[in-house]
């Protein structure tokens, strides 16, 4: 079966200003492709380009398996939540909701049934009669959604659909809207510059940077396997420490020798990774700087270090020392005896590490 | 001990208060009873008799009311040679008034719809060049208008006029619309082609609904230019077709012998007064579209 959304090699300039470089992705019905990146990395543009509410510079794209390149939003057959809802404000949410059928020509029987069934799906059947600015964010966020479902198209289109929620709406949001893609197995692409949105919802993950594509992949392809140090940076909460480390290769693996303030280095052996360059950038996640009883296994290996901030969070405690000239922030666990000040051994687990070039910035692992 | 302290300076600074705010009440009763002093004259002269007004006082009361006056201005004042008062002009400015503005204000809608909404290559000069037939003098144009006017063969007829205040007031009503549908989102307008609508439809159901409070003061302003207009009027009707500001002047200036200050002053009430009914009945629509698009939350 053809891929539901197919992009080649597409550009988009404004005058001579790149806002899209070469951008390839495809998805096969179902998916949920999120966009995500740091705000004019090109991800919003992107997404207006899908919908053809922007022309494209260069490139081709097509929309189950037809050439959309040149054709207008309307006959893309999509729908697409904006982030400011752009509800029509003059109309009540059942006229918002059956415009886009009225201005088709679908029969007025037709309309009804299908406002019904959406207002039932979404449960904003005692709001119909009102007008948006009557209703709270949340209320225009599922009128929205409501606009949206109602056409039944073949590829949804979000563009920051959560930011103007607040944080304990926005979660509830998202869980909703992961529970509408599994009900509905629709195929959505989403545009969010909160990872962790973008980690919960995706079946595919496209990071994005200056325009240009970083990375594509699964969340756990995302967060385990950074294809650069600006994904293994944006992704993640606290962030991967990125550890500026010496290698040397020997017979029983390679020797990581990472910097302290003060006192010997520490020496780390990967049996596994061989062949490094001499000077790398060594990416952990906190997770993986663990307690040495809590973490145990083939690639895991125990150092002290000095403990200079602790940060309980409740379920964690975040450990903060400085390596390497950097601070890196463990993940133990909320019983943990560490202290500011004091030695701690922690276990780090090397099975799980990335290697990035200092120079480059690509992974090398 | 404090409250014991500050309590006769507040008591002082309340009266002093209450005086200051007195103080400015008289002031500003002042400025206003100069500002209406003319309009009371006109009334009160309007409704004296010839001779009253020749005997009494200017700025007093009439001693006997009669509206002769008026029925001579509305329908018996000599404009000229005819004789028949404001009415028929007052009728051609109706003519004139409702369909320029009718029109103008459309053409304004929807060209500031395409400017503000619609981005295309060159729009921005296209606004530039609208905004600068803001600021061309009346005078400058009245040549090449009557010449064009000629052309299309409308010189002189109540549609040569409407054309002409149609054209001088795009530039104004197209700023108006313009500067109100910046406020609006563009992401409604791409919600609604998503939705399948096209350029009309999303104007006609989108942006038109939203549009009272602009319409409202777009209206306003045409209507109180074009009403009030006098140069194009006189230059551009003939007998039969001029607007009531070029009588009034007749009825004002073609007077022999005795000048008949009450049927000036009634007509040029008649001649004043759908301008001062719009203000009247829009005026609180006006001063909320004004600062619509600024504060707009």
């Amino acid at each position: 079966m053809a891929p539901i959304l197919e992009i080649q090699n597409l550009y988009k300039n404004y005058g001579s200003l790149e806002i899209l470089k070469d951008i390839n992705v495809s998805i096969d019905s179902g998916d949920f492709l999120v966009l995500v990146g740091p705000s004019g990395c090109g991800k919003s543009t992107l997404l207006n380009c899908i919908a053809g509410l922007e022309p494209i510079s260069g490139g081709r794209l097509s929309i189950g398996g037809q050439d959309m390149t040149n054709v207008s939003p309307k006959d893309r057959n999509i729908a697409m939540v904006f982030q400011s809802y752009a509800l029509y404000p003059t109309m009540s949410v059942a006229k918002n909701i059956t415009f886009g059928m009225k201005v088709r020509g679908v029969d007025q029987s037709t309309q009804e049934t299908k406002l019904a069934q959406v207002a039932q799906q979404l449960q904003i059947e005692p709001l119909l009669g009102r007008r948006p600015g009557q209703l709270s964010g949340g209320q225009r966020q599922r009128v929205a959604m409501g606009r949206a479902l109602v056409r039944d198209p073949m590829l949804f289109l979000f563009d920051e659909p959560l930011s103007n929620l607040d944080a304990k709406l926005r979660v509830e949001m998202r869980t909703e809207i992961k529970a509408l893609h599994q009900n509905l197995g629709a195929s959505m692409v989403y545009v969010t510059h909160d990872q962790i949105e973008a980690m919960t919802l995706a079946t595919k993950i496209v990071v994005m940077k200056g325009g240009e594509i970083q990375q594509i992949g699964t969340s756990s392809e995302i967060y385990n396997r950074p294809a650069n140090l600006f994904v293994a940076d944006f992704m993640g909460s606290p962030a991967m420490n990125l550890i500026p480390a010496r290698t040397q290769s020997n017979d029983d693996g390679t020797h990581i020798e990472i910097l302290r303030k003060d006192g010997e280095p520490i020496v780390l052996t990967d049996q596994v990774n061989r062949g490094l360059p001499s000077d790398v950038i060594l990416g952990v996640r906190p997770e993986d700087i663990a307690d040495p009883k809590m973490r145990g296994g083939g690639n895991v290996q125990a150092a002290d270090c000095i403990v200079d901030i602790v940060e309980p969070t409740g379920a964690d405690t975040y450990v903060v020392m400085q390596l390497g000239g950097k601070s890196v922030t463990a993940r133990l666990h909320s019983e943990t005896t560490a202290q500011p000040g004091k030695t701690q051994r922690l276990a780090f687990d090397l099975g799980k590490v990335s290697y990035f070039a200092p120079d480059t910035g690509l992974r090398l692992n | 001990m404090t409250d014991l302290a500050t309590s006769p300076a507040r008591g002082q600074s309340q009266s002093v208060r209450i005086l200051l705010r007195w103080s400015l009440y008289i002031a500003l009763g002042f400025f206003v009873m100069i500002y209406l002093l003319p309009l009371f004259v006109m009334i009160t002269t309007s409704l004296k008799s010839l001779e009253e007004i020749r005997t009494g006082d200017l700025v007093a009361l009439p001693r006997e009311v009669t509206i002769d006056a008026w029925l001579t201005a509305w329908s018996g004042a000599c404009t000229g040679i005819k004789c028949e008062g404001v009415r028929p002009y007052f009728w051609n400015s109706v003519l004139i008034a409702v369909p320029a503005v009718a029109i103008s204000t459309l053409v304004g809608a929807i060209n500031g719809y395409v400017v503000a909404q619609w981005r295309f290559r060159g729009a921005n000069v296209i606004f530039a060049l609208m905004l600068f037939g803001c600021f061309i003098p009346f005078q400058v144009v009245l040549l090449p208008m009557a010449r064009v006017l000629g052309i299309i063969g409308i010189a002189g007829t109540i549609q040569g006029l409407i054309f002409v205040h149609v054209v001088y007031g795009i530039g104004f009503t197209t700023l108006f619309f313009r500067n109100y549908y910046v406020t609006i989102p563009v992401e409604l307008t791409k919600a609604a082609k998503v939705d399948g609508a096209g350029f009309f439809r999303i104007f006609w159901s989108i942006f038109l609904p939203l549009s009272l409070p602009i319409i409202v003061v777009t209206v306003i302003w045409q209507f109180t230019q074009i009403w009030n207009d006098f140069l194009f009027g006189v230059s551009f009707s003939q007998a039969g077709t001029q607007p009531v500001t070029v009588a009034l002047n007749n009825i004002v200036n073609s007077t022999t012998g005795v000048k008949e200050y009450n049927v000036d002053m009634a007509a040029a009430i008649i001649a004043a007064l759908p301008t001062l009914l719009v203000y009247v009945v829009a005026g609180k629509y006006f001063i909320r579209g004004l600062t619509a698009g600024s504060v707009k939350g």
